[in-house]
Order: C-alpha cells, then structure tokens, then sequence
C-alpha cells in the first residue's frame, strides 16, 4: 500500500510517499495512523493529535474508520488551506 | 435542481500564472447569450511588509479531482454558460495571482452564486497547504485553517435555491 503525507506531516515523519506491506491487525484509517505513530519519534509527532488529520483514499475524503481492505494509496495531510 | 444539460467546465492546475483577460475571452467569444461575468481572483496578501513569499503544496491528480467534483456541482446547480477554475502551486511573491474563478451566465444571481460556493470549496475540500515564507525567518510557517471558512463552506448545505 503507498502511503502519502503533505505538509506538516510529510515534514515531521520526513517523508513524502513511501509503500508498506499492512500488518494483519490494522483495518481502518484511523488504525493505521496508530500503527504507523508508533514507529518513531518523527511518527509520533507527526500524528499526536490524529484527530486533526485528514485521510484521502485513492484521492477521496475519508473518515477514520474507513476500511482499508485493498485500498491502493492512502494520504495523510492537515486541514486544506487553498483558495 | 438540475439542469437537464450540464455545461462543460475548465479546471487547471498549474505553477505558472494566469491572465484574467485571455481566460474571460474564451468563455464569451462568438455568444450572445451571456448576460454576466463574475471573476474572482484571489492574490498573495503581505501582511505589513513582513512576507517573502507564499509556498503552495498541492497534492497532484487529487487536487484537479476535488476541484472538478464542486465544479461539477456548481454547473449541475446553477446555470452557468461557462465556468473556468485555475489554481497555480508553488512559491509565489506578494501581489501576484493564486486562484481564478470566472463563471458565466444569463443572469447576475448565478454567476455570482457559484463563484462564491466555488471558493468557499476551493479553501476548504482542495488538497492545497500554504506555507509563509517571512523575510526575517529562514523556516516557513504553515498557514493553519480557519472555522470561519469551514462555515463558510457550511451555507451551502442549509440555503439550496430554488
């Protein structure tokens, strides 16, 4: 599964995009953000309050508890502030 | 309600500037039946002399998909003759242009309706994050969300027209 971060969050995890094989025990969005918190000190910053995240999958809007069963790309990213 | 014909948008993406003027042309040449033109075009804003420059991140394919689903929307609800969107990314200076929206129809009410819903979508639901880049800081600061445009984009889930 590619996995994407913009932002803030591609700066404090110091990564952009990267593929990861989805251990059996996360399902949902909002799991992955746990696991991936979890890996590191930059993780952990990076996703200290998932509550304020926002989640694409395959490129649409979704909640936490989406289920991620054969999903191809997941991105993390901070409220938008375009326009 | 919809409209039984839908009309055809135009949604860029781009790093490079835009020019109001040629983009308006295109949607008014050769037709007589547009009554009204609304442009907005939103600029990069210094604030107090203080900025460099405005760093827009976007993400690429999801941002063209966002913009062209409430484009979409705005052509299904209002009847519109034309509508153009253009969002640039990238760094860009003071006083230059970020954003474009031109939308035209018969009638005032409707132009000036869907470039409003537009933008309140545009800053809220389009993967773009501003970066400032100030003139005395060597790291940038990441411009945080407002609640005030989330309620903006929020009207138009209460006040559908007729």
């Amino acid at each position: 599964m590619k996995i994407r971060y913009f932002a803030w969050l591609r700066e404090r995890t110091g990564t952009s995009e990267e593929t990861i094989e989805l251990p059996e025990t996360v399902k949902t969005a909002g799991e992955l953000m746990s696991w991936l918190a979890a890996r590191d000190e930059g993780y952990a910053f990076a996703f200290e309050q998932p509550e304020t995240i926002r989640i694409a999958v395959n490129q649409e809007h979704v909640e936490e508890d989406h289920v991620l069963s054969g999903t191809e790309e997941v991105a993390f990213f901070p409220p938008m502030t375009g326009g | 309600m919809t409209n039984s014909t839908t009309t055809e948008f135009t949604v860029r993406v781009q790093a490079e500037d835009f020019d109001v003027l040629a983009e308006t042309e295109i949607l008014t040449k050769g037709r007589k039946d547009v009554g009204a033109i609304v442009t907005f075009t939103g600029l990069c804003r210094d604030e107090g002399g203080t900025l460099e420059a405005l760093e827009l991140e976007h993400y690429p394919g999801m941002a063209e998909a966002q913009i062209s689903k409430f484009a979409q929307q705005a052509v299904e609800r209002w009847p519109l003759t034309g509508l153009t969107i253009i969002h640039r990314f990238g760094k860009i200076p003071p006083g230059d242009n970020i954003v474009l929206v031109i939308a035209t129809s018969s009638h005032r009410r409707a132009a000036f309706e869907a470039s409003d819903f537009l933008m309140d979508f545009l800053k809220t639901q389009a993967p773009f994050w501003k970066k400032e880049h100030l003139k005395e800081a060597s790291d940038g600061t990441w411009v945080e969300a407002k609640a005030v445009d989330d309620a903006d984009a929020a009207r138009w889930n209460e006040d559908k027209p007729k």
